[in-house]
C-alpha cells in the first residue's frame, strides 16, 4: 500500500493539509504519536467530568476560508465569541473590555478620558495594518532571491499591495512592523493599564518583552484574525480547542483520509535524496510518495532525518532556528467559579480574557526573568474560564480555568526543568490568582501544570515554543523557517513541511497546512479542489 | 527691511552644521553659522573639567567621519592630524586574560582560540559584506517611497544592484539578518564571552537597545561601515584631542568664507508668510536669510525655535513621538597616575563588557528608568597617547558608560551619584586601585548632556537611531529629505539620516539637497 | 425607580446601560408613541415619535423640539483660546464676536476633514465646540504650545433645538424675547434660577433656535416650551424628520455624508473642504492652521471630488445610489436623498468626481434599486446638479423674525 502523502503529526495544520490533499483525490494518511489527535488543539478529560482545552485555548486566527472549504461546522465546529475581558489592577481595580462600543469607551474613561477617545483611532490604525497583512496569510511567500517567474510575480503582487497605500501609510506600516508595542502604544495612550491591556497580544507566545522592537508586529499577528468577520475579535471553540481538530478529523474521514494514532514516527525514510515514507515506533513502515511533516522544523530535520541527507548550510540554519519557549500553562478544575473582588457580580468580563499585570513595566520585568533563565516571579497571564462561555465543559456549577503564563524559559538557568521548578512555577501562578480572587485556591480540584518541558514532551513542540518558532522578522515571511526554504519544501525531494514553523506562523490558524497543501498540489499539477483564496478585504 | 547679507544661516556649529555650511559655501552662498557656545564643535570638543585636566566633552573617538567631509573640507590641511589612527580595542577581562582586537572591524583578535578565530573570521566577512552595501546609503538623501519626488534613481539602482550582486546566499542572509538582534547572531556563531561582550557592547553603543533587542545588529553594521582617513572601520584619536577635529572643520569653513559666530544663542526662527526668513537671537537681534538650516535636533528646532503654531498638529505629534532616549553617560576622571587594567594597553580602547549578557543586564535597568548594578563602558585615556591632556605623569580617563537612565525615577541627583558609584565600582573591579587615583570625577548623565548640549533626552543622535527611525523614517516620516514643511527651513543635524557620531554626513547630505532644490 | 435614582450608582456598572438617557428622557419617552429609539453618541434617542410626515410638516409649518444632548461638546478656555482655535479650525475664530456662533470644520495635516461643528464664543477666552464625533486626543495634542484648557463637557449641558417658523413666537410666549437676536448670535436668560442660553442656530434650514442649560433644568425647559407652544402645535421630532429637513437645507452629517479622516480605514474615503464644498469658510490670511499647506497645494492642483446637490427625475428616493456618467462610468455616490415634501423635488446630496460636478455637466444618471413588495425595481434616473440649499426661506434670516 503506497500512500500519496504521509502526514507526520495530527496537529491542526497536519490535518488541514491532509483534508485538502484528500479532497483533491490523494490517498492520505496522518500518523500521530499520541493516542489522541489534535497536537496543540486538543480537548481531553484529565479530571473526571471536566474537559480540558489544555494547550491552545482560544480561536480567532483560524481562517474562515478553511472552516468553509473543509465544512467544519458540518463536522461539529462552533466558535463562540468572547463577551468581554478584564485586566486587574493593583489596588483592587480593573479595566474591562466590552463588546459594546459605548460601554468600552466609558470603561476606558474611568481610567483616562483622553484614552477613551483615543481608542478608536488606535483601533483604526491596527485595522489598517490587518487589512494589509491578511491577504498574505493564504499565499506562499515569494523568494526575493529568486528570479523564477512565480516569485517575481508574487513580489510584484506584494509591491502592488504596498503601492496601494499612500506614501505616509507605507512609512507608518514599516514603522509599525519594526517598532516595539510599548513605543507604539505611547503614541496613542497615557494610562498604564490601558497600554498593558493592549500590549497583551503583542507578547503572547513570543520570547520578547513589550519593549522589544518587533512586538508591534506580534500584536498584529494576534489581531489579524476574526470571529465571523469581526476583525481582531477572539472566540472560543465549543467543547474546547479539540473541537477544531475533531472536526478536521471528521472532515478528513469524509474525504477518505486515514488517521493512525498511538505510534509516532521515529524516522522519515529517505532514499536517493527522496522521502519515501516513515518508520513508526512499533516498527511499521508506511510507504508514501511524499511525506509532509507537521512537526516543527527542528524536530523534523534534526531528529527524524539523517543529517547526511541535508546540505550543511540548511542544517546550520535549522540548528540556529529560534524556537525558545516562553510560556507555560496551568489548567485547573474548580469546584466553583472564582470571585474576583474587583469585578461586579455577573460581569460579562468573566466571559473573556483575564490579566493581572497592569503595566508594560511589569510585563517587561516578567520578560527579564525569562532572559535570566527563570520563570517570571510576577507572571503575565492570559487566563480564561471556558466554562463561562461553554458550560458543557464541566459539571454544573463547576468550572474549568485555562491560565496561559509568561514567561517560562525552556530551561531553568541552563538546566532542565525539575519537578520542583514546575511546582514552584505553579505556586507562583496560583498565588497571583489568589491575590485577586481570595478563596480561589480552596476551590481548586485539580491542576495540570505544563512548562515548556511538558509541552515539548507531550505535544512535541521543541523547547515548548507554541508557535513552532519565534515570530521575529528574521523568521517571518520568506525567512520562515529558513531563507530559501520558505515555500513548504525542504532540501529533500518529496519531504514537505506544513506546521507553524512555516509561513505565516503560529496560532491555530490552519494557514500553513493549507498553503503547504496548495504547494504540493501545484507540484503534482493537480487542481486544487475546494480551496478558496483568501477572502478579499473590502 | 534690511537686505539679508547672508544667503543661508546654519543654526548649530557642530560637525554637521560646519559640514553643511562648508558645502553650501562651496555652492557660492554666503553662509553664517550661529553657535551658542564659545567654541564651535558641538559634541566634538574638549574642555577642562578639572584644573589642568582636559577631556573630550562627549565624543572621544572618531570612527565614521564622512569621506566627503574629510576630502572636500581638506581637514588635514586645516590642522587635523591623528595621535593614533588605528586604536586597538581591548576586551578587558577581570582576570587579566584580555582579548585585543586589531585592525578594521577586529580583523585580528589576539587571545582567541583557533576555532573561535575562524568562526569570527567567517562572521566578520559576512557582516562586512552587509556593511559595505549599506555604507553608500549614508551619503545620499533617503529616497521617498513615491514616484516623481526627486529620488536619486541612478544611485538607488546602483545600490540595489550592489545588494543583489553579493550572491543569492548572502542576499538571503542579508534579508534574514537585517532586523535581527545581535545577541542571537553572536551566539549562533561564537562562544567566547569576551568577544561576544565587546561586539554586543559596540552594537548597542549609543542606542536605546539591548543586545537581545531585535533590530540591534544593524548598529554593528553601521559601525563597521564607518571609515577614518580612508581606513575602513578604524578608530582614531585626533592629535590634540577631539577639539582639534571641530577646530579643523571650523578653520576649513572659515578659510572658504563661512562666517562663524559663537556665543550666539538662537531664540527663534522667524517665519513670515509661511516662510522661514531668518532667526532671532536670544538677545533679540534678528538676522535674515533666504535659507535657514537647523543643525540642532528636530525636537528643539520644531518645538522651541519654530513653535507649534506654525505647524500642523499631526506633524507636531510626529516630532513629539520621535524617540530620543539617551542611554549613555559620560565619565571624566582626573587620575593621579596611570591606572592598571590588569596590564591592558592604555593606548587601546578599553571595553569593559564581560559578556553579551552583561550588556543586556545593564540595559535592563534603564528600561525602568533605574541605574544598572554593573554598567558596561568604553574607556579612552587621551593622556596615554600624547601630552597636553593632563599634568605630566597624570591621566585623564574618558568613558562612555551604558546604560544610564535619561529620566530616572530617583531624581537626577540621586541617580547621578549612584551611577558614578556603580561606574567606579566596575572600574575598580577591572583596575584595582583606580579609585585611589581619582582626583576629580565628572559624570554627565543623559539629562546633563541634554542640558549642556541641547540633545533631546541626551541622545547623541538627536533622536534614537533605531530601525523605525532610520533612512526614510528619519527623523520621522514625511521629513526625511532634510526639507521641513516650512519653505526656506531645512534640517541638517544628527537627527536626520544617517544620524550622528562625529561624521558630518547629515550636514553634507542636507547641503547637497539644498543646493539641488534651491537656487542660490 | 425613583428610589434607585437617589442612590449613587456604582461607576463600574456603566455597562448595564451602554446607551444612556438624556436629561429629557422622561419627556421624550412619554412622547415616543412608536417606541422608536436609536443610538446616538452613547445615548438612546428618538427616531420617530408618532408620524414622520407630521413631524417634518411641523418643522416647516409650526414649531418643533429636538433633543440635542448627545452632541459632543468641548469647552476651550484660556488666553490662548482664540489662537488655538485659529490653528485648529479653518475659520477665523478670533474674529468671531463674543456672543456669536459659527459653523466650522477642522482638518488633519493632509487637509482632510476631521469633523464639522459649531463654535460658540461664550466669552473673550471662552469657547464651546459642538460636534458629532469625539476628538479629545486631537484637541489636546493641538493645544501644545498654546495657553489653553480643553475639557469635554457633553454631560454637563442639556440642549434642545426649537425649530420652525413659529419658534420665535413660542419663545416669546415662554418669556424669552429674542426679537433682536440675529442668526448665529446668542443671548442669555434666567431659567428656574439658573442659566439658559438661546442661540439662533439650527439644523433645519428654517427659523430656529437652540437652547442650552444645565441637565437639572432640562425638564423645566421642556415643560415650559410645550406649555407655551401649545397654541402653535409644538411637537417633538425624531431624528428621521430632522434628517429630511437637513437634506432639504443641504446640511451634511459626519459619518453619513463624509467619513472623519481619523476614522477612515480606507484611505480614499477622506475628503477635503474643497471636496465637500466647504472651502468658502477657509480664512487663508489668518496665519497657519492645520492642513493649510496641503490645502494650498490642493487649491493649486485641484481636487478629485466635489460635493453637490442633485435634482433627480421622478419621485423615487435615491439613497446610497451610485452615480454614472453616460449610464456607463461610475462617477459618484449619493450620501443622502429624499423626496422633499417642502420643495416637491426628488433631491440628493452626492460626492461626484470632478469634472462631472459642474452644473453644466449633463448626462448624469443614478442607479436606484427600489424595493417594492420584495422585489427590486431597477431604475436609471436622470440627475441634474443643482444649487444647495434646496430650501432656503427668507424667514430663516429675518430679524426680527416673523410672529407666525
Amino acid at each position: 500500500m503506497t500512500y500519496d502523502a504521509v502526514i507526520v503529526g495530527a496537529g491542526h495544520n497536519g490535518l488541514v493539509a491532509a483534508c485538502y490533499l484528500a479532497r483533491a483525490g490523494l490517498k492520505v494518511i496522518v500518523v500521530e504519536k499520541n493516542d489522541w489527535i489534535g497536537g496543540a488543539a486538543v480537548s481531553r478529560e484529565l479530571y473526571p467530568g471536566f474537559t480540558y482545552s489544555n494547550c491552545s485555548y482560544v480561536s480567532s486566527l483560524f481562517r474562515p476560508e478553511i472552516m468553509r472549504d473543509l465544512e467544519l461546522p458540518k463536522h461539529g465546529l462552533q466558535i463562540l465569541p468572547y463577551e468581554g475581558g478584564a485586566l486587574f489592577t493593583e489596588g483592587g481595580g480593573y479595566l474591562g473590555m466590552f463588546r459594546n462600543h459605548d460601554a468600552n469607551r466609558r470603561e476606558i474613561e474611568r481610567h483616562s478620558p483622553r484614552d477613551a477617545e483615543a481608542y478608536d483611532r488606535y483601533a483604526r490604525d491596527v485595522l489598517r495594518h490587518c487589512r494589509f497583512i491578511r491577504p498574505m496569510l493564504l499565499r506562499t511567500a515569494a523568494d526575493p532571491a529568486s528570479f523564477r517567474p512565480r516569485d517575481i510575480a508574487e513580489l510584484a503582487w506584494m509591491g502592488k499591495q504596498m503601492f496601494g497605500l499612500s506614501e505616509m501609510a507605507m512609512y507608518d506600516m514599516i514603522r509599525f512592523w519594526t517598532m516595539s508595542i510599548a513605543d507604539f502604544l505611547d503614541e496613542y495612550f497615557e494610562n498604564p493599564a490601558v497600554k498593558a491591556y493592549q500590549a497583551v497580544a503583542s507578547i503572547i507566545g513570543t520570547a520578547l518583552g513589550p519593549m522589544s522592537p518587533g512586538t508591534a508586529y506580534v500584536l498584529l499577528h494576534h489581531a489579524m484574525g476574526d470571529v465571523d468577520g469581526n476583525v481582531g475579535a477572539w472566540g472560543f471553540a465549543r467543547g474546547g480547542m479539540g473541537s477544531i481538530t475533531r472536526a478536521l478529523a471528521a472532515s478528513l474521514g469524509a474525504a477518505g483520509g486515514e488517521i493512525r494514532s498511538g505510534s509516532g514516527v521515529v524516522r522519515i525514510l529517505v532514499r536517493n535524496g527522496r522521502a519515501t515514507g516513515v518508520v513508526l515506533e512499533n516498527g511499521d513502515e508506511i510507504v508514501g510518495r511524499r511525506v509532509v511533516s507537521n512537526m516543527d522544523v527542528k524536530r523534523t530535520f534534526l531528529r527524524h532525518v539523517d543529517e547526511t541527507d541535508l546540505p550543511g548550510a540548511f542544517l546550520k540554519r535549522v540548528r540556529n532556528f529560534k524556537i525558545r519557549g516562553s510560556s507555560g500553562k496551568l489548567n485547573i478544575a474548580l469546584d466553583r467559579a472564582p470571585r474576583f473582588t474587583a469585578l461586579p457580580d455577573g460581569s460579562p468580563c468573566m466571559k473573556g480574557d483575564l490579566h493581572f499585570t497592569d503595566s508594560i513595566e511589569k510585563m517587561e520585568r516578567a520578560y527579564d526573568d525569562w532572559k535570566a533563565g527563570h520563570y517570571s516571579r510576577d507572571p503575565f497571564q492570559d487566563m480564561m474560564i471556558p466554562t463561562m462561555i461553554d458550560p458543557t465543559m464541566a459539571p454544573p456549577g463547576k468550572h474549568f480555568m485555562s491560565c496561559f503564563i509568561q514567561y517560562a524559559p525552556p530551561r531553568i538557568e541552563g538546566n532542565d526543568w525539575s519537578d520542583a521548578d514546575r511546582d514552584g512555577f505553579a505556586q507562583t501562578v496560583l498565588n497571583q490568582i489568589e491575590t485577586y480572587a481570595p478563596g480561589f485556591k480552596d476551590s481548586v480540584l485539580h491542576v495540570e501544570v505544563r512548562t515548556p518541558r511538558e509541552l515539548e514532551r507531550e505535544v512535541g513542540l521543541t523547547e515548548g515554543n507554541i508557535f513552532q518558532g519565534e515570530l521575529t522578522f528574521d523568521q517571518l515571511l520568506f525567512n520562515r523557517p529558513v531563507p530559501g526554504y520558505a515555500q513548504y519544501r525542504s532540501p529533500i525531494r518529496d519531504l514537505w513541511i506544513c506546521g507553524s514553523s512555516t509561513h505565516p506562523g503560529g496560532g491555530v490558524m490552519g494557514a500553513p497546512g493549507r498553503n503547504a497543501a496548495a504547494e504540493i498540489l501545484r507540484d503534482i499539477k493537480t487542481p486544487k479542489k475546494d480551496m478558496s483564496d483568501a477572502y478579499a478585504v473590502l | 527691511m534690511p537686505m539679508p547679507s547672508f544667503d543661508a544661516i546654519v543654526i548649530g556649529g557642530g560637525t554637521n552644521g560646519l559640514a553643511c555650511a562648508a558645502r553650501l559655501r562651496k555652492s557660492g552662498r554666503n553662509v553664517l553659522v550661529l553657535d551658542a557656545r564659545v567654541t564651535p564643535g558641538g559634541a566634538a570638543v574638549a574642555q577642562d573639567f578639572a584644573p589642568g585636566y582636559r577631556a573630550p566633552s562627549l565624543a572621544h573617538i572618531v570612527n565614521m567621519i564622512d569621506p566627503r567631509v574629510e576630502r572636500e573640507m581638506d581637514l588635514g590641511r586645516h590642522g587635523l592630524a591623528y595621535a593614533n589612527l588605528d586604536l586597538a580595542s581591548t576586551a578587558v577581562s577581570r582576570d587579566g586574560d584580555h582579548l585585543v582586537l586589531h585592525g578594521a572591524a577586529a580583523e585580528r583578535v589576539a587571545g582567541l582560540g583557533a576555532s573561535e578565530q575562524q568562526a569570527w573570521a567567517d562572521l566578520r566577512a559576512q557582516l562586512l559584506t552587509f556593511a559595505d552595501v549599506l555604507a553608500p546609503f549614508k551619503s545620499m538623501t533617503p529616497p521617498r517611497i513615491a514616484a516623481g519626488v526627486g529620488n536619486e534613481y541612478m544611485k538607488l539602482g546602483k545600490l540595489g544592484f550592489g545588494i543583489r550582486r553579493m550572491g543569492k546566499d548572502s542576499f538571503r542572509e542579508f534579508l534574514r539578518m537585517l532586523l535581527i538582534n545581535v545577541h542571537d547572531v553572536l551566539n549562533d556563531d561564537l562562544s567566547d564571552p569576551r568577544l561576544k561582550g565587546i561586539l554586543a557592547h559596540d552594537a548597542v553603543l549609543g542606542t536605546w537597545l539591548g543586545p537581545r533587542s531585535p533590530n540591534s545588529l544593524i548598529h554593528l553594521l553601521n559601525r563597521f561601515s564607518g571609515q577614518v582617513a580612508g581606513r575602513r572601520s578604524a578608530i582614531a584619536l585626533p592629535k590634540g584631542g577631539m577639539g582639534s577635529l571641530a577646530a579643523a572643520m571650523a578653520t576649513s569653513a572659515g578659510a572658504i568664507g563661512v562666517t562663524i559666530r559663537t556665543g550666539a544663542m538662537v531664540g527663534g526662527i522667524v517665519i513670515e508668510g509661511d516662510r522661514a526668513v531668518g532667526v532671532t537671537l536670544a538677545d533679540g537681534e534678528e538676522i535674515r536669510a533666504g535659507t535657514v538650516v537647523s543643525a540642532i535636533g528636530p525636537k528643539p528646532t520644531f518645538l522651541n525655535l519654530v513653535g507649534a503654531q506654525h505647524l500642523d498638529t499631526g506633524f507636531v505629534n510626529r516630532v513629539r513621538h520621535m524617540k530620543s532616549r539617551g542611554g549613555a553617560a559620560k565619565l571624566h576622571l582626573a587620575l593621579k597616575a596611570a591606572p592598571d587594567f590588569r596590564g591592558a594597553d592604555l593606548t587601546s580602547r578599553l571595553v569593559l563588557a564581560p559578556s553579551e549578557t552583561a550588556v543586556e543586564l545593564s540595559f535592563n535597568a534603564v528600561k525602568y528608568s533605574e541605574v544598572p548594578e554593573n554598567p558596561v563602558m568604553e574607556v579612552i585615556l587621551p593622556s596615554a597617547h600624547e601630552e597636553g591632556h593632563a599634568p605630566s605623569g597624570r591621566h585623564v580617563l574618558s568613558a562612555i558608560v551604558q546604560f544610564a537612565p535619561h529620566a530616572p525615577k530617583d531624581g537626577p541627583d540621586a541617580a547621578r551619584a549612584r551611577m558614578l558609584e556603580r561606574t567606579l565600582a566596575v572600574l575598580e573591579d577591572h583596575a584595582t586601585g583606580i579609585r585611589g587615583l581619582v582626583e576629580h570625577a565628572e559624570l554627565l548623565m543623559p539629562y546633563d548632556i541634554e542640558a549642556r548640549y541641547g540633545m533631546a533626552g541626551g541622545n547623541w543622535h538627536h533622536g534614537e537611531l533605531s530601525v523605525e527611525q532610520m533612512l526614510f523614517l528619519r527623523p520621522f516620516p514625511g521629513m526625511a529629505q532634510y526639507a521641513t514643511p516650512i519653505p526656506g527651513l531645512w534640517l541638517a543635524g544628527a537627527g536626520c539620516h544617517p544620524g550622528g557620531g562625529i561624521s558630518g554626513a547629515a550636514g553634507w547630505n542636507a547641503a547637497e539637497r539644498i543646493v539641488k532644490e534651491v537656487r542660490a | 425607580m425613583k428610589a434607585e435614582k437617589t442612590m449613587q450608582p456604582d461607576p463600574r456598572l456603566h455597562y448595564l446601560t451602554p446607551l444612556r438617557q438624556t436629561p429629557f428622557h422622561a419627556r421624550t419617552a412619554a412622547a415616543n408613541r412608536l417606541n422608536s429609539w436609536g443610538p446616538w453618541g452613547g445615548y438612546t434617542t428618538v427616531l420617530e415619535y408618532e408620524d414622520l410626515a407630521m413631524e417634518h410638516s411641523a418643522i416647516r409649518n409650526a414649531a418643533t423640539v429636538y433633543d440635542l444632548c448627545p452632541m459632543v461638546k468641548y469647552r476651550i478656555t484660556g488666553p490662548g483660546a482664540a489662537d488655538y482655535l485659529n490653528r485648529l479650525t479653518v475659520r477665523n475664530a478670533a474674529r468671531l464676536p463674543v456672543g456669536a456662533v459659527h459653523y466650522t470644520i477642522w482638518c488633519d495635516d493632509a487637509g482632510k476633514i476631521l469633523d464639522d461643528g459649531t463654535l460658540f464664543r461664550l466669552g473673550q477666552d471662552d469657547y464651546r465646540l459642538c460636534c458629532q464625533e469625539r476628538h479629545l486626543p486631537w484637541l489636546l495634542d493641538s493645544a501644545i504650545g498654546f495657553d489653553v484648557r480643553v475639557v469635554e463637557e457633553t454631560e454637563d449641558v442639556a440642549a434642545l433645538s426649537l425649530q420652525g417658523p413659529c419658534s420665535y413666537a413660542v419663545l416669546k410666549a415662554a418669556g424669552f424675547e429674542v426679537a433682536e437676536l440675529k442668526p448665529f448670535r446668542m443671548v442669555d436668560f434666567v431659567l428656574d434660577g439658573g442659566g439658559l442660553t438661546v442661540s439662533r442656530t439650527g439644523f433645519t434650514g428654517d427659523l430656529g433656535y437652540e437652547l442650552w442649560t444645565t441637565p437639572d433644568r432640562a425638564l423645566v425647559l421642556w415643560d415650559l416650551l410645550f406649555e407655551a407652544g401649545a397654541p402653535w402645535g409644538i411637537r417633538p421630532i425624531g431624528t428621521q424628520a430632522l434628517d429630511l429637513a437637513r437634506t432639504e437645507a443641504g446640511f451634511i452629517i459626519t459619518n453619513l455624508d463624509f467619513i472623519p479622516a481619523h476614522q477612515a480605514v480606507r484611505e480614499d474615503r477622506v475628503r477635503s473642504p474643497f471636496e465637500l464644498a466647504l472651502d468658502w469658510m477657509i480664512d487663508w490670511d489668518k496665519g497657519h492652521f492645520n492642513g493649510r499647506r496641503a490645502l494650498l497645494a490642493e487649491r493649486a492642483e485641484g481636487s478629485p471630488w466635489a460635493f453637490v446637490g442633485l435634482d433627480i427625475e421622478g419621485n423615487v428616493s435615491a439613497e446610497h445610489a451610485i452615480i454614472y456618467h453616460d449610464k456607463k462610468h461610475e462617477v459618484g455616490q449619493i450620501t443622502a436623498a429624499c423626496w422633499s415634501p417642502t420643495v416637491k423635488r426628488n433631491i440628493a446630496l452626492a460626492h461626484v468626481r470632478r469634472p462631472y460636478h459642474s452644473a453644466k455637466s449633463a448626462n448624469l444618471w443614478v442607479e436606484v434599486y427600489a424595493m417594492r413588495e420584495l422585489q427590486y425595481v431597477k431604475l436609471m434616473l436622470k440627475a441634474r446638479v443643482c444649487d444647495r440649499p434646496f430650501f432656503n426661506p427668507p424667514r430663516r434670516r429675518a430679524t426680527p423674525p416673523g410672529l407666525f
